[in-house]
C-alpha cells in the first residue's frame, strides 16, 4: 500500500515539476523577448530592418551601428555619438552613489547606536522623503541649484542625486545596524574609540552586504534619471537624456539599428552592476529584514 | 577612602528617577555582585560605573579620584558584556587587543600582553579565528581576554553568563572566581541570578526598584535577609512566609502554629521575645526537613506531624509541600527519603533558624532575648 502511494507521489511530482519548468521556461522567453529583439536588430544593418525581418537573426551581421550609435550618431547638433553622455552618466552616478551611500551609513550609525532625544522624528522625516515624488520638487530644486550656483552643472546633479538618496540608502543602514547590538559600540568606547573610529574600524567592515544593496539601489536609480537630467543637466546631459534626444529626432531616418544599440548602451551598465552584486543584493535585503 | 566609591549616585531619566541615592564603598581586590531582578536598575548602576551613563547626581570615584565626567577609556575599566560585544570583522587576537591599539601601546608589548592573556585563558589556538566561528564558551572567554588584557583596576561584568547553556554556565562561573582569586583584581558583577550572586561574590548588593536593599557578605544576606524582598528573592526554593499571632508565654514569646487542617501546635521561643502583635514567619525550606536529616541533638527542632501535599525528588534532595498555617509550604528531606503523597509524615522545623517580619514595613524584626 504505501509502495503505491509513493509511487504516486513521485509520478505526480515529476508532471507537476514538468509543468513547473514549462511554464517557467514560457515566462522567462516572453519576458527576454524585447531583450532579443533589441539585440538582434542592432546587429543587422537598417535595410534588413526595414524590409519587415524584426524577429528574424541578421542575414548580415554588423557592429556598425553599435560604432555608430556609440561615437557618430547626431545627437542635438553635434555629432558625437552617446560617449561623451556616458561618460557624464559616469560622472554623475559615482560621486552620487558614493556620497549619498556614506552619508546614509552615517546617518544609520548614529540614528542606532547614538540615539538622542528625538531621532526618530529625524527618521520620520529621513523616510518621508522617500515618498515626495520627484515631479514636486523641480522648482524648489532649481530655485536652491540656482542660488548655488550649481544649475545647469553636473555637480549640481550629483547634488540633487544625493539628496533624493539620502532617505534610502538610511533607511537600509538604520535597519541592517539595528540588528547589531548596542554593547558592540560601548565595548570600543570602554577600549578607547571615538564615533568616527567606531564607524571606520567597527561599522563599515560589517557593511558589506547593505552597502551592496545600497550602491545597487541608487546606481540603478541614478543612472536610469530622466526627469532631473532632463530639468537640471544643461549641456552635460546624462545618457538617458541623450538617448532619448537620439531616438525621439524628428528629422532624418529612423536607424532603428542604431537606436537599439543605443538603447543598450545606455542599460549595459545597471545591467552589469546586478550580475556582478546580484547576489549580494538579495542577502542583503534579508539581512536588513531580519529585525526592524 | 575606599577603592571604588559610590557615594549618594543618583540616575533619573527626565523626571522619572530610577536609581535612588546609591551609597556602596568596595574595596580593593572585593568582589561585589549587583543582584536583582530585571529593570531593578543593576546594570544602569553598573554602566555607570564604566561611564557609558551619565551619573544625574552624586559620585563615583576610583583610586580617590571623582570618575563623574570621565571617559569610559579613561577610567582604566574593562568591561564584559552579556552579549560578549566581540567585534566581528577582527580576529580573536584583534579584538583582544584592539584597545591596546587605541592607547597607543607599542606592538611589541601589544603581543606579549596577548600572549598572557591566552595563554591564561587557553584560547592560544583559537587566535586567528573570527568571533562568529567560535562556540558560546570561547566567545565568553575572548571577551574576558579582551578585558583581562588591560590590565584595569576594576573589572565590570554585565551579566556575563546569561547567553550560556546550564551547564557551561556552571564551569564558567568556575572559572570566573577563580580568576578572581588569582588575580585579585576588583570586581563588579551585574546578574539576576541569586546562585551566582552567592557563590562568586565576597559581597552582594540586593537590589530592587532602584534602591539596594541590603548590602552584605553572601553570609549575611542569606541568614539575615533584612527585609521581606531580600529574604523571598535570595534561595531556591525561596524562604516560605507565613503570618502568626506572636503572643507572651512564660518563657520567652510563643505562637500557634496550624498544622495541617485541624491540629494545632504552639510554638515556644524559648529564652526570646517579641513585641506580642501579628508577624511574618520566614521559614527556608531546608529548616523544615525529616527527623533523620535534623539534627536532634540540640533539642532545638519542634517536630510535627504532616499530611504529604507533594513530593519532588531532585537528586541530592527530595522537595515535599506541606501545609501551615492554611499555606502550601516546601520543604527539603534527604534525597532517599519515601514518603507518600496524601500520607502522615514527620516534618523537624529548625527553631533557630526563624526570620520574623514586620508585614506592614516588612522589614526584619530581631528577637530580644529574656531579661537580657
Amino acid at each position: 500500500m504505501s509502495n503505491v502511494t509513493q509511487d504516486t507521489a513521485v509520478r505526480t511530482s515529476t508532471f507537476t515539476r514538468i509543468f513547473i519548468y514549462g511554464l517557467l521556461i514560457l515566462f522567462a522567453a516572453y519576458y527576454l523577448m524585447p531583450l532579443f529583439v533589441m539585440i538582434v536588430n542592432s546587429l543587422k544593418p537598417l535595410s534588413e530592418i526595414t524590409s519587415g525581418n524584426m524577429m528574424a537573426l541578421p542575414e548580415v551581421w554588423t557592429l556598425e551601428p553599435w560604432r555608430q550609435a556609440w561615437s557618430k550618431a547626431q545627437i542635438g547638433i553635434e555629432p558625437t555619438g552617446l560617449k561623451p553622455y556616458f561618460v557624464n552618466s559616469l560622472l554623475i552616478v559615482i560621486p552620487a552613489v558614493f556620497i549619498s551611500t556614506i552619508i546614509g551609513a552615517i546617518n544609520g550609525y548614529v540614528l542606532t547606536k547614538w540615539r538622542f532625544r528625538g531621532d526618530t522624528l529625524i527618521f520620520g522625516a529621513l523616510l518621508f522623503s522617500c515618498f515626495i515624488p520627484f515631479q514636486i520638487v523641480l522648482i524648489p530644486m532649481a530655485i536652491v541649484l540656482g542660488k548655488l550656483g550649481i544649475a545647469g552643472s553636473i555637480p549640481g546633479l550629483v547634488l540633487v542625486h544625493v539628496v533624493y538618496g539620502i532617505g534610502f540608502t538610511t533607511l537600509y543602514y538604520r535597519n541592517y545596524y539595528a540588528v547589531f547590538p548596542t554593547e558592540l559600540v560601548r565595548a570600543a568606547q570602554i577600549d578607547g574609540a571615538g564615533f568616527f573610529r567606531i564607524f571606520w574600524r567597527i561599522m563599515l567592515p560589517i557593511s558589506g552586504p547593505i552597502t551592496v544593496v545600497s550602491v545597487i539601489w541608487q546606481f540603478t536609480n541614478v543612472w536610469n534619471d530622466f526627469l532631473f537630467g532632463a530639468s537640471f543637466a544643461g549641456q552635460e546631459q546624462p545618457m538617458t537624456v541623450a538617448l532619448n534626444n537620439l531616438v525621439q529626432s524628428s528629422t532624418g531616418v529612423k536607424e532603428y539599428n542604431v537606436h537599439f544599440a543605443g538603447a543598450i548602451l545606455a542599460a549595459l551598465p545597471t545591467l552589469l552592476v546586478y550580475i556582478v552584486a546580484g547576489r549580494y543584493f538579495v542577502r542583503g535585503l534579508m539581512a536588513g529584514s531580519v529585525k526592524g | 577612602m575606599s577603592f571604588l566609591n559610590i557615594k549618594n549616585a543618583t540616575k533619573a531619566y527626565g523626571d522619572v528617577e530610577v536609581l535612588h541615592k546609591i551609597d556602596i564603598a568596595v574595596e580593593e581586590g572585593e568582589f561585589l555582585v549587583l543582584v536583582g531582578p530585571s529593570g531593578c536598575g543593576k546594570s544602569t548602576l553598573l554602566n555607570m560605573i564604566a561611564g557609558l551613563e551619565e551619573i544625574s547626581s552624586g559620585e563615583i570615584s576610583i583610586k580617590g579620584k571623582t570618575m563623574n565626567g570621565v571617559h569610559p577609556s579613561k577610567r582604566n575599566i574593562a568591561m564584559v558584556f552579556q552579549s560578549y560585544a566581540l567585534y566581528p570583522n577582527m580576529t580573536v587576537a584583534k579584538n583582544i587587543t584592539f584597545g591596546l591599539e587605541m592607547h597607543n601601546v607599542p606592538k611589541s608589548e601589544c603581543a606579549s600582553a596577548l600572549a598572557d592573556v591566552a595563554k591564561l585563558l587557553q584560547i592560544e589556538p583559537l587566535l586567528d579565528r573570527r568571533p562568529g566561528q567560535l562556540s558560546g564558551g570561547q566567545r565568553q572567554r575572548v571577551a574576558m581576554g579582551r578585558a583581562l588584557v588591560r590590565n584595569p583596576d576594576v573589572f565590570l561584568f554585565d551579566e556575563p553568563l546569561s547567553n550560556l547553556d546550564a551547564k557551561l554556565r556552571v564551569d564558567m562561573r568556575t572559572e570566573i572566581k577563580r580568576l578572581h582569586e588569582k588575580l585579585k583584581t576588583t570586581m563588579v558583577y551585574v546578574t539576576h541570578d541569586q546562585i551566582e550572586a552567592m557563590t562568586l561574590s565576597t559581597r552582594i548588593a540586593v537590589m530592587f526598584q532602584g534602591y539596594v536593599q541590603q548590602l552584605g557578605t553572601p553570609k549575611q544576606i542569606y541568614d539575615t535577609p533584612s527585609n521581606l524582598y531580600v529574604a523571598t528573592f535570595m534561595g531556591s526554593p525561596s524562604m516560605n512566609l507565613l503570618p502568626v499571632d506572636v503572643v507572651d508565654g512564660t518563657d520567652g514569646s510563643q505562637f500557634e502554629l496550624k498544622v495541617g487542617e485541624q491540629s494545632t501546635k504552639t510554638v515556644e521561643l524559648k529564652g526570646q521575645r517579641l513585641p506580642a502583635g501579628r508577624y511574618t514567619l520566614g521559614l527556608r525550606p531546608e529548616h523544615i526537613t525529616d527527623p533523620e536529616s535534623a539534627d536532634l541533638e540540640s533539642c532545638e527542632y519542634l517536630t510535627i506531624e504532616s499530611v504529604v501535599e507533594v513530593v519532588e525528588p531532585a537528586g541530592a534532595d527530595t522537595f515535599v509541600t506541606t501545609k501551615l498555617q492554611g499555606i502550601s509550604v516546601n520543604t527539603r528531606m534527604r534525597g532517599d527519603i519515601e514518603v507518600v503523597t496524601g500520607e502522615v509524615t514527620e516534618f523537624s522545623i529548625d527553631l533557630r533558624r526563624l526570620h520574623f517580619f514586620d508585614p506592614k514595613t516588612e522589614l526584619r524584626v530581631e528577637l530580644e532575648k529574656v531579661g537580657g
